[in-house]
């Protein structure tokens, strides 16, 4: 079994050219990729972060290249993080933010599909709250097509980054544990998560209430426990996900209060992870909610670095689907 | 006076007298004059004579959970249309659902409808009377002047009645006029916002689930009121193994109790959905695969009475989308009889209890003279081959809507001719 290669010791010299072709034409699922190129995204976010790091932030390999946001529910960090990831690579970048969804004014998504199509986008970057709709688009266009989050089922630059994050931090990803915890039922970071830390040999825990499991979760996580600290039990990472406030107040859990003392990470709880654990959040955070505010910004919160890694993905992402150097 | 037909050479196959043998059928004045068997049959010298070797000669089909756009959505379905897909799959007779838009919940519209059908559709269609006014669960509809009128049973189609306290009344009062009460299991409160079954496969696609007890709940409540109130009772399509146990021991105790499975529960499983293909988005949703065989065990065992083809136009519009904002609902008046023959060749169920489960079954529950071969039993009927192999081709298709959830699927069985009231109204042209 391959393993991930570890960025400290072999860091790519450069974002330019070292990259065999990619073989995919969209990225709509971290179901769709093989390990091999799993890791070769993550090497190539790995050249891409000196690109940010420098003081000219510049990288032109999407010269003349159009890249259309088009987000059906609002994202600030998301939509933000891929507007520089193409502003720095050069590309000329294009926000649509559709406030509801398309079909309320009558027009499907098809027909929105076709209307950006006929704009001749390079790549179009979507954000949906149905699962399934990217893909549903990627049918009707002819460009690439990056899910951006679609309902709850995938956000696979999510998982590349919090893989690249982590894999900065321990050296490695093959062989650690990953605790999952929080709303795992409504979460999409979640199933990008399990797959591809499933792919690269990660040991994956996930936590929460029973009612935030979702069926079969214990088919696609290694171990599922309803306990926090038994399942922070000497894990190498944590990873905790956003409560969304309208699931609380009786509808799903009682109260935020008793969530927070059962399941929020606090000092005590993450004692039992190891010592050197980090703590990650795909963000946005509610600080006291399911995270206490001193460990968000603590000495193991890698939470900003994850702000980081995900520009750098997702230069990386979009550098390897348009095809500047492998054009035929 | 249309002439005589007599249908020589067939395999008679007829659930209803059990009979599956070599003979012939004479049809005069639109019904079965007589039935031959093996010997030979007198035919006046004007009949018009069919050669059916090769061919299976059966009762037309009784589907009787058919959504039509008209009135209302004609665009989607019309009664012509509808017809003419029914007469294209061998179904001779289907109950119209009443979800159209008005309801078919006033004696005057059935009373409509049964006319206009009677002018423009080839095959007979029976509409159902809405139980509720406006299928919106409060308030009962007149059914004694839905039965004057024409309604050949009681539901709310797609619509589930949640409240307990009315279906008890509801079932009362229909026992009054021995109208069956087909009903639609289904908690809404348990459903919510679930597109497809609950499982492995809706976490992995990021769908939300129905539980199985969101069907089984309701299910044994119904079965419940159904023996306190005396009524006939029809589970419209149940779909899984809790489901079936449940039926079984409800039908030790009560005869008047029985149900239905939509063919798509039958022949297809979750997993068809592969990547959110909308045309398997269906209500009551696929199961999964132990679920599917415990409903074929069901049919096999008589648990399950009837099947339907749940027929459901849906234009491009509603089910082009995302899945969770698709339209459920697919057609299958042309393939149910095909689809249903896969049981057949599989080796599942033999061919007496599928034909069965289409033609006597529904018959006796709604109490039609049709479903049979017998004499002085209204000539509905079918030939059909039952190893022709075709493929379910869109251009092909008569429905105005196109959303089959057999597109592209190779089937083996097709219907060559169908017959309603001794008038052929369809026959396959070769190509």
């Amino acid at each position: 079994m391959a393993q991930a290669r570890a960025s400290k010791t072999n860091t790519p010299a450069g974002p330019s050219g070292d990259f065999p072709p990619f073989s995919q034409k969209h990225l709509l699922s971290i179901a769709d990729l093989k390990q091999h190129e799993i890791i070769d995204l993550l090497d190539r976010a790995e050249a891409m972060v000196p690109v940010s790091r420098q003081e000219r932030k510049s990288h032109p390999t999407l010269t003349g290249k159009t890249q259309i946001n088009l987000f059906f529910e609002p994202s600030t960090r998301t939509q933000g993080s891929f507007e520089i990831a193409g502003k720095r690579l050069g590309a000329l970048v294009m926000n649509m933010s559709v406030k509801s969804s398309s079909v309320s004014k009558g027009e499907t998504l098809i027909d929105t599909a076709a209307t950006l199509n006929a704009m001749r986008p390079d790549v179009i970057v979507v954000r949906h709250s149905a699962a399934g709709a990217v893909e549903l688009l990627s049918q009707k266009v002819g460009c690439a097509v990056i899910n951006a989050g679609d309902g709850a089922h995938e956000h696979p630059t999510q998982a590349l980054l919090d893989a690249l994050t982590i894999r900065r931090h321990k050296g490695r990803i093959s062989g650690l544990t990953v605790a999952i915890c929080g709303d795992i039922a409504n979460s999409r970071v979640v199933r990008s998560n399990l797959l591809l830390l499933g792919a690269l040999n990660v040991r994956t825990r996930v936590i929460a209430p029973r009612n935030l499991l979702p069926a079969g979760i214990e088919h696609l996580a290694t171990e599922v426990f309803t306990d926090m600290r038994r399942g922070l039990e000497g894990v190498d990472v944590v990873m905790m996900l956003r409560l969304q406030h309208e699931r609380a107040n009786g509808r799903m859990i009682p109260s935020v209060r008793e969530y927070y003392r059962f399941y929020g990470l606090d000092t005590e709880k993450l004692s039992h992870a190891k010592p050197d654990a980090i703590v990650m959040h795909p963000g946005p955070m509610n600080r006291g909610v399911e995270i206490d505010p001193a460990i968000a910004d603590g000495v193991q919160s890698v939470i900003n670095e994850q702000v980081e890694m995900g520009v750098a993905v997702r230069m990386a992402v979009l550098d390897a689907l348009l095809p500047a150097r492998n054009e035929e | 006076m249309t002439r005589p037909l007599l249908i020589e050479n067939a395999r008679i196959v007829d659930p209803a007298s059990h009979t599956d043998a070599k003979g012939a059928v004479l049809v005069e004045n639109g019904v079965i004059a007589h039935i031959a068997i093996g010997g030979p049959i007198g035919v006046p010298d004007d009949a018009v004579v069919i050669n059916a070797k090769g061919l299976i000669l059966a009762p037309g089909l009784i589907d009787m959970r058919v959504f039509t756009g008209e009135p209302g959505k004609e665009y989607r379905e019309t009664l012509q249309s509808a017809g003419d897909a029914a007469a294209a799959g061998g179904v001779t007779s289907f109950v119209m659902m009443p979800d159209t838009a008005p309801v078919v919940d006033d004696g005057a519209l059935v009373d409509f409808l049964i006319r206009r059908a009677k002018a423009t559709s080839k095959v007979n269609v029976l509409p159902a009377g809405a139980i509720t006014k406006g299928l919106a669960g409060q308030e009962m509809t007149e059914f004694g002047l839905l039965q004057e009128a024409g309604a050949v049973c009681l539901t709310d189609g797609r619509h589930s009645i949640q409240s307990t306290a009315l279906l008890r009344t509801v079932m009362s009062y229909a026992a009054n006029y021995g109208m069956t009460v087909v009903h639609h299991v289904s908690d809404t409160s348990l459903t919510g916002d679930g597109v497809m079954n609950e499982g492995l496969f809706a976490t992995i696609l990021g769908l939300k689930g129905i539980p199985r007890e969101a069907e089984t709940i309701p299910l044994a409540r119904d079965l419940q009121l159904a023996a306190l109130t005396g009524t006939r009772y029809h589970a419209a399509q149940i779909s899984c193994a809790a489901s079936i146990e449940l039926m079984a021991a409800a039908k030790k105790r009560n005869p008047h109790v029985t149900a239905g499975v939509s063919i798509n529960n039958l022949a297809l499983n979750e997993n068809d959905i592969g990547r959110y293909r909308t045309f398997f988005k269906l209500s009551t949703p696929l199961r999964s695969e132990d679920d599917r065989q415990a409903v074929i065990e069901g049919l096999r065992n008589g648990t399950i009475d009837t099947i339907h083809s749940d027929h459901d136009p849906q234009d491009t519009e509603v089910k082009r989308q995302p899945f969770a904002e698709a339209s459920d609902g697919a057609i299958g008046l042309e393939t149910l009889l095909a689809a249903a023959l896969r049981l057949v060749h599989s080796g599942d169920v033999d061919l007496m209890t599928v034909l069965r489960a289409m033609t006597s079954r529904p018959a006796d529950i709604l109490g039609l003279a049709s479903g049979r071969i017998a004499i002085g039993a209204p000539a509905d009927l079918i030939l059909f081959d039952l190893d022709y192999p075709w493929q379910v081709s869109e251009r092909e298709i008569r429905s105005r809507s196109r959303n089959t959830s057999f597109e592209g699927a190779r089937l083996a069985g097709k219907v060559m001719r169908t017959i309603v009231a001794g008038q052929t109204v369809h026959t396959h042209a070769e190509d």
